[in-house]
């Protein structure tokens, strides 16, 4: 049976189109998941897409949070179903408490687009198998407020515990807190990540193609539970 | 206040009318008087104050204009076979085969932008995608084409990072990649930077809307924002004036936007597409539900009757006048059978988009309007819509045209770099000046990734979208401008920018096939402005029939001066092209070592109204670049036909900086250097800074030099192998040698440095 990943649409998402198409390439079935339904369609992991979901006025994945669909979603999520949250999918992991910390204005106080180098920290996350831990990547990176924050006592455990998925290397691009451009919860199913790996799957329209092993990851994961 | 009704224009034909403040002139409120057969009542007034304006009317330009019908190019010429829908309606829609039909159009939003940079440059993204929207198709990509005062000018800081925000801000938002455009200084844009936005967009064939109303009893559904009381008299007192010291503040005639209610209107009107709900299809940008009403009744069979009061409003407080002329963001306005009303407004509900039905098609033939069941509006639509006046202005070839001209940039006239060393620093000079140097603080504002399809975007010569993933259909769009050309010689200038647009799609690999354009001018009641449009739009005009590419619409913006100075004339011209196969693209870097370096074209000297006399001398005279279509037409045919067939690996066009800055643009994308031997018989400083027309540099893998070079010796293209793709430097032999280190120093870091 073909594993089924779905792709949350929040009113204002824009990469769900995108999400999907890297589902489809990693060899799973996307499945168009809506906000208003709570019912999740039988998915095996589910994705958090880019986008600026209902406008983002108030402060960003703060109204998403409380939509029908993130009512199971976080839910499943505490069960043990892999989430990969993108750019504004990891700030509504964020704000559902799913993920400690906050994403912020970069410190350029601009939207920044660009190639970004990462290096990959943890390659034990559902999300992340198919990498090696030190392993560099470079994937788009497309943010206004994608500056990860978090306590100190937070930041240490994050470290401690090897739950920084990635980091930015050469250049620190919104001036996240030591560098951080992923993250995972304890258990590993849940991942947020503010750089966009799905725009990094095809050598046509990516800088690279390198962001596909976050979605084959989750397929070998899914395949040998 | 007491409501204007029909009836009491009727009694009171005395009362006197604010036409002057609402910008029409005298002779245009007796002709208003004339066809009512009464004084019009305030809504009436509103309504034609707008609809009347420049540019909303095209009153002085439209008598040029219809050469871009008459010239059209003729049945059989790609271009012209792949027209659907030309000039007239929301955009043009080209035929790009295997049953896609693609829309684009270039705007302006000038004015609003210099007065709230932020806002205006914002909401005009948000018009275009609407007009784009409104033809049937999805918006699949925007571009900006965007000209500033000095660089080092104090008010450029406050305009440029207002405007490049709020691009970002809105296009970013709705989820479009932005996928190249222009960015250009120089002083003459000091009180009136040019604010340009072009929106593509895809659609099946089958699947192409119209903006008319037929059909009596059909629904006329007003859906999207509530209407505010922002962007009143937007187009008229707007647009359609030239800035003055001391005028009242304009600020409140500038729309402010909500591109989240934007991106729900585009997701929610593709749904209501797909399911054949509507019969005809309006956006409401300038003049607002003015525009929308009387566009829509005028273009259908039959009148339409609206019932104002039933609009939602932000402010309850509105006047009919005010409604009419609201320019309130992220509206839309369709025609609708009355069978299929509930499941429109059930999709709109789905999308939390507030939808109203606000009046119906009639069997009549006037526009009545109603306002808590009185008659406030009862016009010809036509009368508002279609037949505004039509002038004939004056104009004449300026007393100082042929003194600047005969200020050619000759040897004698402007100090040419004597030697090597010289020549390198004027380069550099070139190299790191506000024009040429690497835009990537701009677009790096810009979301140039999302929904997955780009394949070239900028600094690339055009960028390119694919359309489709199964078969790699693609279009690329390229737009350019070059106003110091253009006040040298208007109709060559014009022509100039289309052959450059035309070659920068060609040299990614796209066949060029259709334009939209964006003509920016001073006052229209200036008799040399008036030249100067009436030459660029012949020169356009022209060139189009030539080169087989139909103008499909576009928009003109006159009234860019403040005080007596005019904008140098700025046509804008994008071109679209298609291409079969987009992984047979070509990008401008060199980035394989060993591959040879071809010049493309003729090079003579030809430095009016360059770079190179802009940055060293800051001078503008003499004759812009000559024009040969029939060359730039064989040039983009051997470019596609090298790139489809695998014989270059990058191509660049050569245009503002010329060769010196074409090498330098394609070694840093690339990341590879270049040696170059400068031909027998060229003056050095010629073949680096000239800027002839009609040329391109590329690289040739040596497994394909016999084959390159037999076509275009078959072909009769004049080619010359120039050096070769190597090392770390570019190298001019003989001359200098400059690092890429050394040259990406100069490149970067110039625009945020001049902003800080």
């Amino acid at each position: 049976m073909t594993t089924r990943v779905g792709v949350v649409t929040f009113p204002g998402s824009l990469d769900d189109r995108d999400a999907q198409r890297a589902v489809r390439l990693a060899g799973a079935e996307p499945v168009a998941l809506w906000h208003r339904d709570k019912d999740l369609h039988q998915i095996d992991a589910v994705v958090l897409p880019g986008g600026f979901s209902y406008g983002d006025y108030l402060r960003c994945g703060a109204i998403s949070r409380f939509s029908p669909v993130m009512e199971t979603i976080i839910e499943q999520a505490k069960l043990g179903m892999p989430v990969l949250g993108i750019c504004n999918g990891f700030q509504v992991l964020c704000e559902s408490h799913l993920l400690p910390g906050a994403l912020t204005r970069n410190d350029s106080l601009h939207f920044i687009c660009r190639d970004q180098k990462l290096r990959i920290e943890n390659a034990e996350t559902a999300w992340t198998r198919d990498y090696s831990a030190g392993q560099e990547i470079v994937v788009p990176l497309k943010n206004g407020e994608g500056r990860f924050v978090a306590d100190q006592h937070v930041l240490d455990e994050l470290e401690a515990e090897g739950r920084v998925v990635a980091r930015y290397v050469d250049l620190n691009p919104n001036g996240s807190y030591r560098d951080i451009a992923g993250i995972t919860n304890a258990a590993g199913n849940v991942v947020g990540l503010m750089p966009h790996p799905e725009h990094a799957v095809e050598p046509l329209t990516g800088p690279t193609t390198e962001g596909l092993g976050f979605f084959t990851s989750v397929l070998k994961q899914l395949v040998n539970a | 206040m007491t409501l204007d009704t029909v009836k009491n224009a009727e009694q009171t034909p005395d009362s006197a009318q604010p036409w002057a403040e609402l910008g029409l002139k005298e002779d245009e409120y007796t002709r208003i008087r004339e066809i009512l057969g009464r004084r019009p009542t305030g809504a009436e007034l509103a309504m034609y104050s707008v609809m009347w304006s420049e540019h909303c009317s095209y009153k002085s330009s439209k008598v040029h204009l219809k050469q871009f019908g008459e010239k059209k190019p003729s049945a059989g010429t790609a271009g012209a076979d792949a027209m659907l829908v030309g000039i007239g309606e929301n955009a043009g829609v080209v035929d790009v085969g295997q049953g896609y039909a693609v829309t684009f159009k270039v705007e302006s939003h000038n004015h609003p932008s210099y007065i709230e940079p932020y806002q205006g440059a914002a909401t005009g993204i948000g018009g275009i995608v609407r007009d784009i929207l409104a033809m049937g198709a999805r918006p699949v990509a925007v571009m900006d084409p965007l000209r500033f005062g000095a660089a080092d000018h104090p008010d450029t800081r406050r305009v440029l990072p207002g405007i490049v925000a709020g691009i970002g801000g809105y296009g970013n938002c709705l989820g479009l990649p932005n996928i190249g455009g222009e960015v250009v200084f120089d002083p003459c844009y000091q009180g009136n930077p040019l604010v340009n936005a072009l929106c593509v967009g895809v659609m099946k064939h089958e699947d192409i809307h119209l903006a008319q109303a037929s059909g009596a009893g059909n629904k006329v559904i007003l859906y999207g924002a509530r209407t505010g009381g922002d962007g009143i008299g937007g187009v008229s007192v707007l647009a359609s004036e030239t800035f003055d010291a001391t005028g009242p503040a304009k600020r409140p005639a500038v729309q402010v936007g909500d591109p989240f209610q934007e991106k729900l209107l585009i997701e929610c009107t593709l749904e209501i597409f797909a399911e054949k709900l509507v019969k005809g299809i309006q956006d409401l940008g300038g003049a607002g539900l003015s525009c929308a009403t009387s566009e829509l009744a005028s273009a259908g069979s039959g009148g339409m009757r609206i019932e104002l009061d039933t609009v939602p409003l932000r402010d309850n407080t509105l006047s009919p006048e005010e409604i009419l002329m609201s320019e309130s963001q992220e509206r839309m306005c369709a025609i609708v059978e009355p069978g299929k009303v509930d499941r429109f407004l059930e999709i709109c509900e789905k999308w939390d988009v507030i939808a109203t039905v606000i009046g119906e098609v009639t069997d009549g033939e006037r526009l009545e309007i109603f306002w808590h069941g009185e008659l406030v509006v009862d016009v010809p639509p036509r009368t508002v819509a279609h037949e505004g006046p039509t002038y004939q202005r004056p104009y004449a070839r300026p007393s100082w045209q042929d003194a600047l001209q005969a200020d050619a940039p000759s040897a004698s006239r402007l100090a040419r770099p004597a030697d090597g060393d010289a020549l390198k620093a004027d380069l550099l000079k070139v190299v790191g000046s506000p024009n040429q140097a690497s835009k990537a603080w701009i677009t790096d504002q810009y979301d140039r990734y999302v929904l997955g399809n780009t394949v070239l975007s900028s600094p690339e010569d055009s960028g390119m979208i694919r359309i489709d993933e199964e078969t790699n259909l693609g279009v690329s769009v390229a737009t350019d401008g070059n106003g110091r050309y253009t006040k040298l010689d208007p109709y060559t200038g014009a022509q100039l920018a289309l052959a450059e647009a035309y070659r920068n799609v060609a040299a990614g690999g796209a066949k060029p096939l259709a334009v939209s354009d964006c003509l920016n001018f001073g006052s229209p009641e200036d008799p040399d402005v008036m030249w100067q449009f009436a030459e660029a739009t012949r020169g356009l005009a022209d060139a189009c029939l030539v080169l087989g590419t139909p103008v499909t619409g576009g928009n003109v913006s006159l009234y860019n001066q403040t005080g007596e100075t005019a904008i140098h004339p700025t046509p804008v011209v994008a071109v679209l092209g298609v291409i079969d196969d987009v992984t047979r693209r070509t990008p401008i870097g060199f980035a394989e070592p060993g591959q040879l370096i071809y010049l493309l074209g003729d090079t003579t000297d030809e430095l009016g109204g360059s770079a190179w006399s802009q940055v060293v001398h800051d001078h503008l005279g003499g004759l812009p670049p000559k024009v040969d279509l029939e060359r730039e037409r064989l040039l983009g045919e051997i470019l596609i036909a090298a790139s489809r067939d695998g014989m270059i690996d990058a191509a660049h066009d050569l245009s503002d900086g010329g060769l010196g800055m074409a090498l330098v643009e394609s070694c840093l994308k690339g990341g590879v250097g270049a040696r170059v031997v400068v031909p027998e018989g060229l003056d050095p400083f010629v073949f680096l800074f000239s800027e002839s027309a009609g040329r391109a540099v590329v690289a040739v893998p040596r497994s394909e030099e016999v084959r390159f070079n037999d076509m275009c010796g078959a072909r009769g293209l004049p080619v010359a192998r120039i050096g070769v793709v190597d090392g770390e430097s570019l190298d001019v032999q003989g001359q200098f040698s400059v690092s890429l280190a050394e040259l990406k120093d100069a490149h970067t870091g110039v625009i945020e440095a001049l902003l800080a």
